[in-house]
């Protein structure tokens, strides 16, 4: 077996931040599943097996004795992961108790009911970037609050309280922030997440955290309806914002395939399973094993911790064979691919994010039809380092 | 061709019925696969075959050739 490598299972192709790093491709090559170092915010650092074939993560995913790797501990400080509700901290029947509560509020006929709601958010942003004139930084105005926006919509955040809301998200997700200012801020989105759910309990609103308490009120504690109401705000927003700015990226230098999105509704949908399948938004999963097992022959021991490369697993689909998954091609969208993960944790909030994607993506090129961006495409910074990618600043003029 | 679909290891992802509402549909209270039609026409076949490769938690099983009984 190899010595474990120092690399961030995300690695990315010098000069593109869109392609994985050689080394990606050449654990992929091998038949053996490699042992990295994964940097890790709660662990500093482990090793862990890592999967990179997409036939691998399938099986892998769909593998109960692989458990999420970070389950709950009480007994460790309370952490934006940490706290009970979360469904990603659940395994086996404790998830799936969880869970049935959560996904009637996310089947896609809910889903499609909320489109009015999602249309207007997205118009009230494009005002706002056409407000700001020529320079308007897309990241600020459009793609992040579009997301946080519409799940104040989902949690029945009202409109009197809604900067404050925003303004907590964003500091949760800034790196350059100290770690008193992160657990302060911490400390205030579950206060405010508590009085949020005590409203709820008196009065469920018409939303969707008012029909869980509603429907499921009193199988939940209080507890777990904050970690609920954050888990929602987390997983949703970061990923989703990273979509909209990556896809705008990635079009802006690929103007027929932007022709495409805004001109051609029909190939809309087709487009973002593309677009979700390049960016990778949630680059990889972590998991560890609760059994000695195997994936493909490759052995994992009781206790080893996995890694799965949603990055490098997306360019390896059985397409491959047709086509080269490392260029962008909305017209030829894959039939399936593992960007919302796979087997029982697989994304709550897909079908949303979708709609969010397919209205927002056409929205923003035909208010714009002429939209380009404000700097030279390499000032165009992108986060590649963390679990989730990122575009940091993305200016543009019209 | 006929369908099945195991509920208790449906996960609600709704992928099947993205990919063939007259087929399937979900359980408003907690959106677990419902079937609409065991032996869905030729029409359908496609869509169906896709909904059980999209399926995350390999609830649907579609065996193929079979006459509607
Ligand atoms: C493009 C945007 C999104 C991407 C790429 C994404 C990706 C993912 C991935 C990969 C997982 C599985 C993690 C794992 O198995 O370790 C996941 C889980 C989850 N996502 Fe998303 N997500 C997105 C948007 C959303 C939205 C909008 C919501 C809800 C508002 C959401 C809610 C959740 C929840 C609750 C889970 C945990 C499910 C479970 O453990 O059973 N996500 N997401
Ligand atoms: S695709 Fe599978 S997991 Fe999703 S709702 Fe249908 S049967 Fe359930």
């Amino acid at each position: 077996m190899n010595e474990p490598k120092p690399l961030p299972i995300a690695a990315r192709a010098e000069g593109c931040p869109f392609t994985p790093a050689d080394e990606l491709y050449e654990m992929q090559r091998s038949e053996e599943l490699p042992r990295i170092m994964v940097p890790s915010p709660l662990l500093d650092e482990f090793e862990a097996a890592t999967i990179t074939r997409y036939e691998d993560a399938k099986n892998a995913l769909s593998d109960t004795r692989l458990r999420m790797g970070f389950v709950f501990d009480p007994e460790a400080p309370r952490t934006m992961l940490n706290q009970p509700g979360n469904l990603l901290n659940y395994n086996g029947a404790d998830h799936s108790r969880l869970r049935r509560m959560l996904t009637g509020a996310f089947t896609v006929k809910r889903v499609r009911s909320l489109r009015p709601m999602i249309e207007r958010i997205v118009s009230d942003r494009l005002d706002a970037v056409e407000q700001a004139g020529a320079g308007a930084d897309l990241v600020q105005l459009f793609s992040t609050p579009i997301p946080t926006l519409v799940i104040c919509e989902l949690l029945g955040v009202p409109y009197a309280d809604r900067a404050d809301f925003q303004h907590r998200a964003q500091v949760g997700l800034d790196v350059n922030t100290s770690r008193e200012t992160q657990i302060r801020n911490l400390a205030e989105m579950d206060e405010y997440m508590a009085t949020l759910i005590a409203s709820h309990r008196e009065s469920p609103g018409d939303n969707l955290l008012g029909s869980v308490v509603r429907e499921h009120g009193d199988e939940l504690t209080d507890d777990e309806l904050v970690g609920i109401g954050n888990m929602l705000l987390i997983a949703g927003h970061e990923t989703t914002a990273s979509m909209l700015s990556a896809s705008t990226t990635l079009l802006l230098r690929n103007p027929d395939q932007l022709a495409v999105v805004r001109d051609e509704p029909d190939a809309v949908d087709g487009a973002v399973e593309e677009l979700l399948r390049y960016c990778s938004p949630a680059t990889a999963m972590p998991r560890q094993a609760a059994a000695d097992m195997s994936v493909r022959d490759q052995e994992i021991g009781e206790g080893e911790r996995v890694v799965v490369s949603v990055l490098a697993a997306n360019r390896d689909l059985p397409e491959a064979e047709e086509r080269d998954l490392d260029e962008l091609d909305v017209r030829n969208p894959p039939k399936h691919h593992v960007t919302f993960g796979y087997g029982a944790h697989q994304c709550l909030g897909q079908q949303l994010a979708r709609m969010e994607l397919r209205i927002a993506l056409p929205a923003l090129f035909n208010r714009f039809p002429t939209l380009r961006f404000a700097c030279p495409e390499e000032d165009i910074e992108y986060r590649t380092k963390a679990l989730v990618f990122g575009v940091r600043n993305l200016p543009v003029t019209w | 061709m006929n369908v099945d679909v195991d509920q208790p290891r449906c996960v609600a992802a709704g992928h099947c019925v993205s990919a063939a509402p007259e087929v399937f549909d979900q359980r408003d209270e907690d959106g677990v696969v419902v079937l609409l039609d065991e032996t869905p026409g030729e029409h359908e076949h496609e869509r169906v075959r896709e909904a059980a490769l999209l399926c995350p938690s390999a609830a649907i099983t579609v065996r193929e050739g079979e006459r509607p009984s």
